[in-house]
């Protein structure tokens, strides 16, 4: 059955193949350059002084071939989902050479297990590739930006759980639905809506975050008013290389938000010579006058003796402990939605 | 009597539709058997039971002394030929036969090859360029090939034009001679029947109306012809079908004893007349039936 199951994704293997080469192509030519410049421009950067500007600088290297890559990670998963899941049963449904299938000397559960394991593999070890050809190349990039959770989910091993999940999923919506479009359709919209739901409400908690409490002052926050609204302090985004900020607060010791009632209580004087403007007078903003300066420091020692900022993250550190969990809860839903695919072949479709 | 295929109020349910309902048969082994019956009567369900593809809703199917599709040794020992002949068309004859060859223990290679070349078929031929006579034959020999106990064919030659349905029953006879296989054949066409079974089973809306050996079955029935209201029937006898058109009475009948009655004019029965008989009274039960249903 293991040949059988290859032999009928041979059209899939050929695509994947062609794919692979592409970015292989690609990324042999323009990596190594990358590579050198990386070597020769940071070695630089500390003889000059000025290691930021040029690392920034740096990350804006073969943009193009960059955003590229990263699509391409991005969406393979989905097309896996979509060409090779949706169709795995429902083209023989369709079809009807299940009819031919099912009566060979070999049981329906052993035909769809062998079929959900190699193609599944197959679909691993495309994301699998196509990820480690990625991740090598933008490895320099990468390292300059030192914004390791902002390419989270298009590096290392979590693309080749999404591939395997939406590979399932597309697999039991073909079998549940019996038809190929909608099931296609469903595969892809249940998969950007889980994907999306996970990086909003999962990710975040799937670590407890760190929590670094800064005093709040003229350095760690700003005085201005958000799209017109009322005046109050807004936190500044602090330094933290490969973190992710979770969240970014100006609370009390009781844990609640710093209001702009409170704001206007305490620097008035501020509020009411500001009153109209709008304009951002913290950091960031133009460069505030003398005597606006003494407002802006009176102002933020009132709010500051009950206020301070809360910056709660993700550290680098746990860059590859949420990798892997995150990897082991797609697969695990991959691993269930087999289940149910095998137990509807078994049961609902005789 | 060794039945190949025994069911015993056979129940198939498809939502609230009953596709097959109280169905209870029994087919014996060694014969090659005509399924006939009006479209709708359930023959393809019967047979999608009989090789497992479904399950019934009630009632109990044996094959061959085991639960169809249980385990792979039940599998291998029933070869299927379904309606429309479904086959992967982008992938070549060689390709249908390697599936064979690897999904079946009993697969002979030898009479896969000997079909092939005898139906003049290239192996690298792409099967989606067959035409349905070829694809037909191609699915026959992948049944034939693993080597079965029990061939099931669910309307084989339904969609083939008259040649290629002539020479596809040819085949099919020499095959069954050549392998001593039993065979359970579905179709609407009684001429097709005539030409390879020997045993005919009539369903329809799930009953089983007769089922025998041909001969038997054609040397047990006449047609009566006789003077309408001056007739009787003879008790020995039972009714079939009658007609009544002008003067004349005509009736077709079962009876193991030859029927000597000089106010009847006597024949046989051809084989349509016969299942054409068993399929319009059933016709009538079930219009009867619903009538009654009606009224009450």
């Amino acid at each position: 059955m293991i040949r059988v199951a290859w032999r009928q994704l041979r059209g899939q293997t050929i695509v994947a193949l062609v794919v692979i080469a592409v970015v292989l192509v690609a990324v042999a030519i323009t990596g190594p350059h990358l590579f050198n410049l990386y070597d020769t421009e940071i070695a630089g950067c500390k003889a000059l002084g000025d290691c930021a500007g040029v690392k920034s600088a740096f990350a804006h290297n073969d943009r193009l071939l960059h955003t590229w890559l990263g699509i391409l990670v991005l969406v393979i998963p989905g097309i896996v989902g979509i060409f090779w899941g949706a169709p795995l049963v429902t083209r023989e449904l369709e079809s009807g050479t299940y009819r031919l299938m099912w009566t060979q000397s070999i049981t329906r559960t052993r035909w769809i297990t062998t079929k959900l394991i190699v193609v599944g593999l197959a679909s691993a070890m495309f994301a699998g590739l196509l990820s480690l050809l990625v991740t090598w190349w933008s490895s320099r990039i990468d390292a300059a930006a030192m914004n390791a959770y902002g390419s989270f989910d298009l590096r290392d091993v979590v693309p080749i759980a999404y591939a395997i999940f939406a590979f399932a999923l597309g697999v039991t919506s073909g079998v549940v639905i019996r038809k190929m479009l909608p099931a296609m359709a469903s595969t892809l919209v249940v998969f950007v809506g889980v994907r999306l739901a996970f990086n909003h409400v999962v990710r975040p908690r799937l670590v407890p975050v760190n929590v670094v409490n800064l005093p709040l002052n003229q350095n760690t926050a700003g005085f201005g008013s958000a799209n017109g609204g009322p005046f109050s302090l807004f936190p500044n985004t602090p330094t933290l290389h490969n973190a992710w900020i979770t969240s970014l607060q100006i609370v009390n010791r009781d844990h609640q938000t710093l209001s702009s009632q409170v704001v206007t209580n305490s620097c008035h004087r501020l509020v009411s010579q500001s009153g109209g403007g709008g304009q951002p007078t913290g950091l960031g903003g133009l460069k505030p006058s003398a005597a606006t300066n003494t407002l802006l420091q009176e102002c933020f020692s009132r709010v500051g003796a009950n206020y301070h900022v809360r910056v709660a993250y993700q550290p680098s550190s746990h860059y590859w402990t949420m990798q892997w969990y995150e990897t082991a809860i797609y697969f695990g839903a991959a691993l269930a939605l087999a289940l149910v695919c095998l137990w509807w072949i078994r049961h609902r479709l005789s | 009597m060794t039945a190949v295929l025994q069911t015993k109020e056979l129940g198939k349910r498809y939502g609230r539709r009953w596709a097959l309902s109280n169905c209870t048969l029994a087919i014996p082994a060694g014969k090659v058997v005509g399924l006939v019956g009006p479209n709708g009567a359930g023959k393809t369900t019967l047979l999608h039971l009989a090789v497992g593809l479904i399950r019934p809703t009630t009632g109990t199917v044996e094959v061959l002394g085991g639960r169809p599709a249980e385990r792979p040794e039940q599998l291998a020992k029933v070869g299927f030929v379904a309606q429309d002949t479904p086959i992967f068309s982008n992938l070549t004859v060689a390709d249908h036969l390697r599936f064979g060859a690897l999904l079946n223990p009993a697969w002979n290679n030898e009479v896969a090859d000997q079909r092939i070349a005898r139906l003049g078929l290239a192996p690298d031929q792409v099967v989606g360029s067959l035409s349905g006579g070829q694809r037909a034959q191609l699915a026959l020999t992948v049944a034939i090939a693993k080597r079965p106990e029990l061939l099931v064919l669910d309307e084989p030659v339904a969609s083939l034009d008259p040649m290629a349905r002539r020479d596809f029953l040819s085949d099919l006879t020499s095959t069954v001679l050549q392998h001593g296989v039993t065979v359970i054949l579905s179709s609407h066409l009684i001429a097709d029947l005539e030409r390879v079974c020997n045993y005919v089973a009539v369903l329809v809306s799930s009953r089983v109306r007769a089922a025998g050996d041909i001969e038997d079955l054609l040397t047990s029935h006449w047609r009566l012809t006789g003077h309408r209201g001056s007739v009787t029937i003879p008790n020995h006898a039972r009714v079939i079908e009658e007609n009544h058109e002008g003067t004349v009475s005509t009736f077709v009948v079962q009876s193991d004893v030859p029927i000597v009655d000089p106010t009847f004019q006597v024949e046989a029965v051809t084989l349509e007349d016969l299942v054409l008989a068993y399929m319009r009274q059933s016709d009538t039960d079930v219009q009867r039936a619903t009538s009654i249903e009606a009224a009450s």
